[in-house]
């Protein structure tokens, strides 16, 4: 199977930090790779690497087919880049930024501005077309950057935290954005601290702290693989919650935690979770919740690094999606 | 897209396409960056009026006689310090990131740079002829002819391409826009200063003397003088040129360290 993006081994060392310690990442054509990590995990690294920006001081890359070191130039033609920070000539106008680039990558004047004018229109910045970039807000700097790396109809683009600075609509609209050009079988590559970003929008995710990928997979995979499935539980009555705790450990073998007037324990085989209903029901204890779920990618990152995500705390919780039934008694 | 795909490097016609269109970029800031144009128009002219009025009669006896003497100087300093416009427009792409864009396009390596550059030098050329009209237009006369007037500018061009490359190592290096202004400022002022631009260095103290006569604006100066007004040029010039290419053989191999090292 031949890969949109490969990389093998990727070391990059900035005096005594080492930014990447061995990063290996894939991507199958026209599909979405997230790579999911907290600050100063390596994602921009590893995407300047992958962009030709930056040289690995050990591993080897190729994106489109093209060794990112030894075929730099090839490998240029195949992507686009949307940097962590937008890369607007802040002097020249929307257009002329995308002019600019369009005339660099070979279409004529006539068809450099036609481009243009598709991707501003596309973007919602037609209005401001005729505007300096540094008259645009945040958001719409960030639009334009992205229209910016579009304009030669990259077959792989790398999207360094698009999202980070957009207000929900564009979000969304960012997000539809990165759907039409997986269609149109575009390979994207998305850094995010987001988790539900990653969840919604990637195919396959690979974890990134500390210059390594801690974990690969789909979202699904992920959910299920680390902690698996969580199981809550809460009494009727409260002050039972120490007997539900008791059989819980018993069933499970491990110690559940509590979380309000919930326990709560990571589960991997489902099969505890009728035991538990049966010895809680000859203690004659009724239980007034009682789920099983797969993991969040929440939880996920938590089981892996320890931590929380960064925005795990101030992102609205998502309902979950993926209850299965709910045992009750 | 497939046209670019299939090509390994980019060759010269394309070299120099890519590097035409950056700098129609350079140019077309002007358009929206006011403060551009203010410092390309506004200081000349401010050069030659203040030197011309506030000093003319002190150093000269009189304004019209220190600005006879005083203009092929106040043209090489304006010239020196248009170099810098370089440094400056350079460590903005770098730091807003637009330089990274420039690079992951499959463009010529070189344009960003030799683009800015072939900008620079047309804003170069504009301010020169500014300050030649201005000087004109206050009385300043030509001794020598167009020739002169032409040998002049191609003189400044040839020293301020191979200023640039100092000009693109400083852009490269430096960490903010603020640290290039304040290097560029703490250079350039000196350096103009302790020449024959403006004054006869014969008035100064011993060894401040010494060192402008090896100065290399003093040579530039003098050969620039040499051509307006006439009086010797070969030596001068010779000399100026001396000054430039040891200029660039310094700084171009750390200008391009500087650039791989971006890389
Ligand atoms: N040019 C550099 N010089 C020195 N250290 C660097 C440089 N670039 C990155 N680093 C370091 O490498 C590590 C990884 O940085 P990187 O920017 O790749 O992280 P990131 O995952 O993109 O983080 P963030 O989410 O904050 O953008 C950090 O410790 C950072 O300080
Ligand atoms: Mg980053």
């Amino acid at each position: 199977m031949s890969y949109a993006i490969q990389a093998e081994g990727l070391v990059k060392r900035f005096k005594e930090t080492t930014a990447l310690g061995g990063v290996d990442l894939s991507a199958r054509p026209g599909t979405v790779l997230g790579l999911l990590g907290p600050n100063g995990a390596g994602k921009t690294t590893a995407v300047r690497i992958l962009v030709t920006l930056l040289r690995p001081d050990a591993g080897r890359a190729e994106v489109g087919g093209y060794d990112v070191v030894r075929q730099a130039h090839q490998a240029r033609a195949m992507i686009g880049l949307t940097g962590q920070y937008a890369a607007v000539d802040e002097t020249l106008t929307g257009a002329e930024n995308l002019v600019m680039i369009g005339r660099l990558l070979g279409l004529s004047r006539p068809d450099a501005r036609a481009r243009a004018r598709e991707l501003l229109a596309r973007f919602g910045l037609a209005d401001a077309a005729e505007r300096a970039a540094k008259t645009y807000s945040g958001g719409m700097r960030r639009r334009l950057d992205l229209a910016a790396s579009l304009v030669g109809r990259p077959r792989v683009l790398f999207l360094d935290e698009p999202t980070t600075g957009l207000d929900p609509h564009s979000r969304n609209a960012l997000w539809d954005i990165v759907r039409e050009l997986v269609a149109e079988d575009v390979t994207v590559l998305l850094t995010t601290q987001y988790l539900d970003e990653a969840d919604r929008l990637a195919d396959d995710i690979a974890v990134v702290d500390h210059g390594r990928v801690i974990a690969t997979g789909t979202p699904a995979e992920l959910k299920t693989r680390t902690g698996g499935l969580v199981l809550e539980v809460r009494p009727a009555e409260p002050e039972r919650l120490d007997l539900v705790l008791d059989v819980m450990r018993e069933v499970i073998g491990a110690r559940p935690e509590l979380d309000g007037g919930l326990a709560v324990a990571g589960v991997n085989d489902p099969a505890v979770v009728p035991a538990i209903v049966r010895r809680l029901d000859d203690l004659g204890v009724v239980a007034a919740e009682l789920s099983l779920r797969r993991s969040s990618l929440d939880e996920v990152f938590l089981a892996l690094t320890g931590r929380r995500a960064a925005g795990a705390e101030t992102e609205p919780e998502e309902p979950e999606e993926t209850e299965l039934e709910g045992a009750g008694v | 897209m497939s046209a670019v795909t299939a090509s390994r490097r980019v060759g010269p016609l394309d070299t120099a396409r890519h590097t035409m269109t950056l700098a129609w970029r350079g140019l077309v800031q002007i358009k929206h960056n006011p403060m551009e144009l203010l410092d390309l128009s506004v200081q000349p002219i401010m050069f030659v009026l203040l030197f011309t009025y506030v000093f003319g009669g002190a150093i000269a006896g009189s304004p019209g006689e220190f600005l006879q003497w005083a203009l092929p100087g106040i043209i090489v300093q304006n010239a020196l310090f248009a170099t810098l416009a370089t440094a400056v427009g350079l460590n903005v792409d770098v730091e807003k990131g637009v330089f990274d864009r420039l690079r992951s396009l499959p463009i010529a390596r070189t344009a960003p740079l030799t683009g800015r550059v072939l900008a620079d030098l047309a804003k170069q050329v504009w301010s020169l002829a500014l300050v030649l009209a201005i000087g004109l237009a206050l009385g300043f006369r030509i001794q020598t002819g167009i020739g002169g007037v032409l040998a002049s500018a191609a003189l400044l061009i040839v020293v301020a391409l191979a200023m640039s490359w100092m000009s693109v190592l400083i852009g490269l290096a430096a960490s903010s826009v603020e640290k290039v202004q304040i290097f560029a400022f703490s250079l350039m002022l000196p350096l103009t200063f302790t020449s024959s631009a403006f004054v006869d260095i014969r008035t100064m103290p011993g060894p401040l003397a010494t060192w402008a006569e090896v100065n290399p604006v003093t040579y530039l100066s003098d050969a620039i003088r040499g051509l307006l007004l006439g009086g010797p040029v070969a030596a001068p010039a010779t000399r100026a040129l001396l000054w430039s290419a040891a200029i660039a053989v310094v700084c171009a191999p750390l200008a391009v360290r500087a650039f791989r090292r971006r890389a």
